[in-house]
């Protein structure tokens, strides 16, 4: 890999490898940079780069970058130009760069617009030159390389702690090995010598000594020593690669699910991190983000309230594809169609000269002006017909510009120095002289306009609450009141809001601005604070303009998805930013608050009103859960039965419980509500609820996201879900699992979380029954063999045990059995509580397995023991007799739990068991071991079978009696699920219930 | 095929889809198969009352049957066991029985009577029983080499042998090992009224082990010259392959209480006969504690005499008839319709 780079005044070819900071380097039209540059110039000659940033974070819309006006001016002679950039030590966040730039004397201030990063492509532009500042690891594309934090699943970490159960087991067993070693060795100390099957003496050299004996104490220490050889199966280390098999099985049937394909985005359901996969079948806390999850995130423009006057008439979609410009013979049309109020467009059309029309251009240009969209033009098959595209990061800001340029006001051109609004089709310039960023404290931003009329205008929109404590309230009150009343049925209806607010600057005031300004935004150490207090400093005694509302739309399946999460008996809690009456309306239209729910709303201003409200919230539901407990006893009426509590907060509240006491009590609240609903809340904050949650539970917590505000949660949780969306896949990277819509969650879970639950737990369950009896029978062989840990079972069938004679099975099974029917799953979601009440997976289950292996590795062993007391069996026989034995009893076992018998189980089961007759077969083949010809021999008695016979048999009796017991006289809920669905009477008799009973509350435990 | 999902995977995240054509995107679609969508046809077996109790009562009536026919089996084996470890030693060595096996002065010859119960049909199979001697100890099983009984060319391949590796020339011994050491010596001469018994020690060792393991140019060399003796010497002008004591010894036994077949007698034996055996008891099991049996039988087709399998078999049967019963009983007084929603957990609460 080639780049250009500037040697002796010539751009030189050189690889990538070799760039180094401060290097200049020029990249063409659709290169790859291969470090991170500051731009000094591009073809543009107002210096912009449009850069793609798909590789870093999956946006595919065009990123404006900015040379500075400086450097601009220099490149062109190509002369030499001398400069020093100071930046920051490289770090990870690609959204920030906070740099300055010395050059000629000047400093300049050097932003995240200024720079290009690693793996960003340069479209739209010739060419870009700029000087390296980050090379090679220090990119932030190479400190991003990370990837999401590894997590361990819920089922292994129980498994682990399992793990050590067995360990102290085997560690006993070695013990015991051992003290019997040394007992036999001193009881028998005085004929080691001449004893013939030990002859500690060796008189083949003269003067007779110890052959191959070291004293009591190490003799024991080797006997324990092998011990822990001979018996090291116990700790099932073949279980995590099947486990890893299994899961890269599992993933790709959730891959493959034509359920879990987004046809809309063409996106399938990846799956990120691969290892943990079982835990999507424990889940107990949903917590969801709203805007792009819940909603689909594409922004409509509703209506507005403008000067106090309310527009929301409107609902037919004009025809003709709405406002075009024609320039130079062309027409230039939006892409987006919005749809329009007709007096409203009356107005702003013809209403130039009145005082109404003046407001509501102001109104416009303020949405055309206010923010960082950039338009695009893009040819159409028509050549006459271009479409402008507006890019940006925001998709309120498109759906504003779009409403905008409909109503006439449409943006054409932004460079950094200016922009270009066709006026009613008068092209105007406007010179933006200063923009602050949206940030979340301010939660508003602004653009300075000096407009063609000579005058100097801030323009700023924001959220309502930090919008009115900003607006001059003396000058005009109705017009406050009035829009604060059409905000409030605005939010009331779902729509999100923004208000739109402008002052006109005097010189003076200007020229304050203008200097902080420029001191703030070369600062190079708290840039940020410096520049949020210039923008508060000119952000106030506004004139208000109007608001508007825009329509947040329900992703399709998410109230039925809602409602299916809830029935499972997961708790789901929405975190969103919008405001309070927003989240309501959304919580409604969304089925996740319903009209039966009491609401607990608390909105406080301090921690002592917090406390209290709180506390009498707590009061409050408890009172509530014990009348419905007592309704429901006494068999009142399913309504009366479930009052499900619902719990809303919002930001400034949960600012005062995060981090504090008071955390405790809101989860106390919190588990006892169905629903929580947390709004206005700013990303750290979501993280840190989903912490509240994980540390004092030990459920499990899914969180599903799509925008980068959702990283944190998404991370924190146990399990992080992203949706591929409009926000970009800053979310998706950060996930574990990532799909492209809300309503596959419950496919996700209930469906594949429960199988992939249920398969695990089963597969590790089984191989710790696997090992444990061959281990056992080895154990016991011992006991008979003067404690010298001889094996009767050749080393090659002991080391092939794990590998060959047993795997394949538990592989398949744990791949491809499944307990329900993915219809019966969706239909009853309650049966997804097996998984979060820990029913395939628990301690009880783990020594009953254990019980039930020792019964099973006695039957092994001493079935064939018994039978051939007394006879002339020799030990490779014997061997080979236990060795079928166990691989037999111990696929059946497996036989005799799969649920579904598919060809593939068949073959899988009956086919190791004929591999290992095989396996047998060939090893006592080989003359050179001592096991020659022994299977022949002792498969040629009767005893042999019967023996085979009656260890399957007598082994499985007890596990057979219990698990018949068990399923038929206390059946799970996914037993009588299963019977239902084998026998057809789900539905006939199911369904009726169901509908006479609906669940609203899912069922506590 | 798994890993080929997780390739795909892979594909779907480089986000080429801006180039690919639309054509390319709808092939992004997984493809509807039974198999990946997890609907292969399958069978759901689900326990039943009914197939529970008719395994039970199937496999009791299969059991019992072969429980019953080897208890016979076992009972009509004839079996003489005789311990004359102690009765072969003299009175006024009762209590230094090591200085007698010891000794080569003490005369090792011991006569014993033995009364047929019943007759006892040609092949009678003699074998020698040895308690509590491991032959299945790990120091034991590891002293021999495979190759050089197999090949003369790999005489010298002692090291596994130790301390019966070479002789105290240095030479290699052969066969070596302590296995091979401490053979078994004792030997049998049977008569009947008078008149001897013929013992036919051929095809008391595997063929198997007589064509590959034992090579029939192998012959004994420097075999028991050392200072101290372990038990038989071999014929050296006889080859490895013939000599069948050895290889019977060689298959060493998998438990401490074990037979060997030390030969046949291919004539009748009718009941009451006196069978009079002059035993030469010369194998030493007195310094640990061992114990020497002589076993005559005939056989059946479950082997030898035991009753284990007979009585294991009968158990099991009887068990799973138990079973079988009890559970027809449970479920006339306790019946539960299957798949009855009423039984969910969430339905439970609300029905009473």
């Amino acid at each position: 890999m080639l780049a250009s780079i500037l040697v002796n005044d010539q751009f030189q070819p050189k690889k990538w490898k070799d760039l180094r900071v401060g290097e200049i380097i020029r990249i063409q039209a659709n290169e790859t940079l291969p470090c991170d540059m500051v731009l000094l110039s591009t073809s543009d000659p107002t210096g912009v780069a449009y850069v793609q940033t798909i590789n870093l974070d999956g946006e595919s819309n065009l990123k404006t970058r900015y040379a500075k006006q400086e450097t601009l001016l220099k490149m062109p002679d190509e002369g030499k130009v001398s400069g020093l950039i100071r930046c920051e030590k490289p770090n990870r966040n690609i959204y920030g760069f906070h740099a300055n730039m010395e050059i000629d004397g000047k400093k300049l201030s050097l932003g995240p617009s200024n720079i290009v990063l690693r793996g960003c492509q340069l479209k739209n532009t010739n060419w870009a030159i700029g000087v390296i500042v980050y090379a090679g690891r220090d990119t932030k594309a190479m400190l991003n390389n990370s990837g999401a934090p590894s997590k361990r699943s819920r089922l292994e970490t129980h498994m682990n702690s399992e793990i050590i159960i067995l360990s102290m087991f085997l560690v006993a067993l070695c013990v015991v090995v051992s003290v019997c070693a040394l007992i036999w060795l001193l009881n028998h100390r005085k004929e080691l010598d001449y004893l013939p099957y030990y002859r500690k003496q060796d008189f083949s050299k003269a003067g007779a000594k110890d052959y191959n004996y070291y004293g009591w104490g190490m003799e024991t220490l080797f006997a324990f020593l092998m011990s822990v050889i001979v018996f090291q199966i116990m700790i099932p280390i073949s279980l995590y690669i099947s486990m890893e098999l299994v899961r890269v099985g599992q993933a790709y049937f959730m891959i493959r699910d034509t359920q879990m394909y987004d046809e809309a985005s063409h996106s399938r359901f990846q799956c990120r991190a691969l290892n943990i996969n079982e835990d999507l079948g424990q889940v107990k806390y949903v917590f969801s983000d709203k805007t792009g999850t819940l909603t689909e995130n594409k922004m409509e423009f509703q209506c507005a309230s403008i000067w106090g006057e309310d527009y929301s008439g409107g609902n037919s979609k004009i025809e003709q594809g709405g406002y075009s410009v024609q320039v130079e013979g062309k027409v230039l049309r939006p892409k987006m169609k919005v749809k329009t109020d007709l007096e409203l467009l009356q107005i702003s059309k013809c209403g130039n000269g009145t005082k109404e029309g003046k407001h509501v251009g102001d109104f416009f240009l303020a949405l055309a002006a206010c923010n960082t969209i950039v338009p695009l033009v893009v040819d159409t098959s028509d050549p006459t017909v271009k479409i402008i595209d507006y890019q940006g990061e925001s998709p309120d800001e498109q759906a504003l510009v779009y409403a905008a340029a409909t109503y006439g006001f449409m943006l054409m051109e932004r460079t950094s120095g200016h922009i270009v609004i066709d006026i009613q089709g008068e092209r105007q310039r406007f010179d933006v002289l200063g923009l602050h960023e949206f940030d979340s404290d301010r939660k508003r931003m602004s653009v300075i306009l000096g407009c063609p009329d000579k005058t100097v205008r801030v323009f700023v929109k924001g959220a309502d609450t930090t919008m009115f404590s900003v607006v001059d309230k003396s000058s005009n009150a109705s017009i406050i009141r009035a829009t604060e009343a059409h905000l409030q049925t605005y939010s009331s209806l779902g729509l999100r809001t923004l208000v739109v607010g402008m002052r006109e600057l005097c010189a003076s005031e200007f020229e304050q601005w203008h200097s902080s300004f420029e001191a703030a935004s070369t600062a190079l150490i708290g840039r940020a604070a410096l520049l949020r207090k210039v923008a508060s400093s000119v952000e106030n005694n506004l004139c208000i303009l109007g608001a508007s509302g825009i329509e947040d739309k329900l992703q399709q399946g998410v109230p039925e998805a809602i409602e299916s999460l809830r029935t499972s008996g997961i708790k789901v809690w929405v975190l969103t930013g919008d405001k309070q009456e927003t989240a309501i309306s959304i919580g409604y239209s969304s089925k996740l608050l319903t009209s039966k729910m009491t609401q607990i709303i608390i909105n406080s201003n301090s921690k002592e009103s917090c406390r209290r409200s709180l506390e009498d919230a707590i009061v409050m539901s408890k009172k509530l859960v014990t009348i419905a407990g007592v309704v429901g006893n006494v068999g009142g009426s399913s309504e009366a039965g479930s009052t499900p509590v619902a719990l809303i907060i919002d930001g400034t509240s949960l600012v005062y419980v995060l981090d504090s006491e008071l955390e405790e009590q809101l989860f106390q609240l919190a588990s006892r509500c169905s629903v929580v609903l947390c709004c206005r809340v700013a990303p750290f904050q979501k993280a840190g609820i989903v912490d509240l949650v994980k540390n004092r539970t030990s459920d499990m917590t899914l969180a599903i996201g799509d925008g980068a505000n959702d990283v944190s949660m998404i991370q924190m949780a146990d399990v992080g879900v992203g949706i591929s969306g409009q926000e970009g896949r800053q979310a998706v990277m950060a996930s574990d699992f990532a799909m492209g819509q809300f309503r596959f969650l419950v496919p996700l879970i209930l469906v594949h979380g429960h199988w992939n639950y249920q398969r695990m737990a089963y597969m590790i369950l089984y191989n710790f029954y696997r090992n444990a009896v061959m281990v056992l029978v080895l154990f016991w062989y011992v006991l008979f063999t003067s404690f010298t840990l001889t094996t009767a079972i050749n080393e090659w069938s002991s080391m092939l045990y794990s590998v060959v004679y047993t795997s394949v099975p538990t592989i398949v099974v744990g791949i491809l059995d499944k307990d329900l029917s993915r219809r019966t799953l969706l239909q009853y979601p309650q049966l997804y509580g097996a998984g979060y009440r820990q029913e395939c997976y628990n301690a009880k289950l783990f020594w009953l397995t254990m019980l039930d292996t020792l019964w099973q590795s006695a039957a092994v062993f001493f079935i064939p023991l018994f039978a051939y007391w007394c006879s002339g069996i020799d030990i490779s026989s014997l061997g080979d007799l236990w060795i079928l034995g166990v691989v037999i009893l111990v696929n059946v076992n497996l036989a005799m739990d799969v649920i579904r018998w598919t060809w593939i189980t068949h073959a899988a089961i009956w086919g190791s068991i004929i591999a290992t007759f095989i396996c047998v077969v060939i090893i006592d083949a080989i003359p050179s071991l001592i096991g020659y010809w022994a299977i022949f021999h002792v498969a040629s008695s009767v005893t042999f079978w019967l023996c085979l016979l009656a260890i399957v048999i007598a082994g499985l009796i007890p596990r057979f009696a219990v698990k018949y017991l068990y399923q038929y006289y206390k059946p799970s809920d996914i037993q009588i699920a299963r019977e239902a669905e084998k026998f057809g009477n789900l539905r006939e008799l199911g369904a009726v219930q169901i509908e006479m009973n609906p669940i609203l509350e899912p069922p506590r435990r | 095929m798994a890993s080929k999902g997780a390739t795909s995977s892979g594909g779907a995240k480089d986000g080429t889809s801006d180039s690919s054509s639309s054509s390319k995107k709808n092939s992004k679609k997984p493809k509807y198969s039974r198999f990946t969508q997890q609907e292969l046809p399958a069978c759901k077996p689900i326990l039943t009352p009914g197939w529970v109790i008719t395994t039970f009562i199937v496999v009791g009536i299969i059991f019992i049957p072969i429980g019953f026919a080897s208890l016979f089996a076992s009972e009509w084996v004839v079996e003489i066991v005789d311990r004359y470890d102690e009765d072969c030693v003299p009175r006024n060595y009762t209590y230094n029985q090591l200085a007698y096996i010891q000794s080569s002065e003490t005369n090792k010859t011991c006569t014993k009577r033995l009364i047929v119960p019943k007759q006892m049909k040609s092949p009678v199979y003699i074998y020698y029983q040895l308690d509590n001697f491991y032959q299945n100890h790990r120091r034991y099983v590891k002293s021999r080499s495979d190759k050089q009984l197999r090949s003369r060319a790999s005489e010298g391949d002692t090291s596994s042998c130790k301390p019966e590796a070479v002789g105290g020339n240095n030479y290699p011994i052969v066969p070596c090992g302590l296995i091979a050491w401490s053979l078994f010596n004792d030997t049998y001469g049977f008569s009947v009224k008078n008149k001897a018994l013929e013992v036919s020690k051929k095809n008391i060792a595997w063929k198997s082990d007589q064509e590959h393991k034992f090579g029939s140019d192998v012959y004994p060399k420097n075999f028991q010259s050392g200072g101290l003796i372990g038990g038989a010497k071999l014929n050296a002008s006889i080859p490895l392959s013939e000599q069948e004591d050895l290889i019977v010894w060689m298959r060493t036994a998998a438990l401490p209480t074990f037979r060997k077949l030390y030969g046949k007698i291919e004539t009748d034996l009718e009941a009451n006969d006196e069978i009079t055996v002059v035993i030469q008891n010369n194998y030493n099991i007195y310094s640990f504690g061992g114990k020497k049996r002589l076993v005559l039988s005939t056989t059946s087709w479950i082997g030898g005499k035991n009753d284990f399998l007979g009585v294991a078999y009968l158990t099991v049967g009887g068990l799973c008839l138990f079973f079988a019963i009890s559970f027809i009983f449970l479920y006339v007084i306790m019946p539960r319709p299957l798949g009855d929603p009423s039984y969910l957990s969430w339905n439970r609460g609300q029905v009473n």
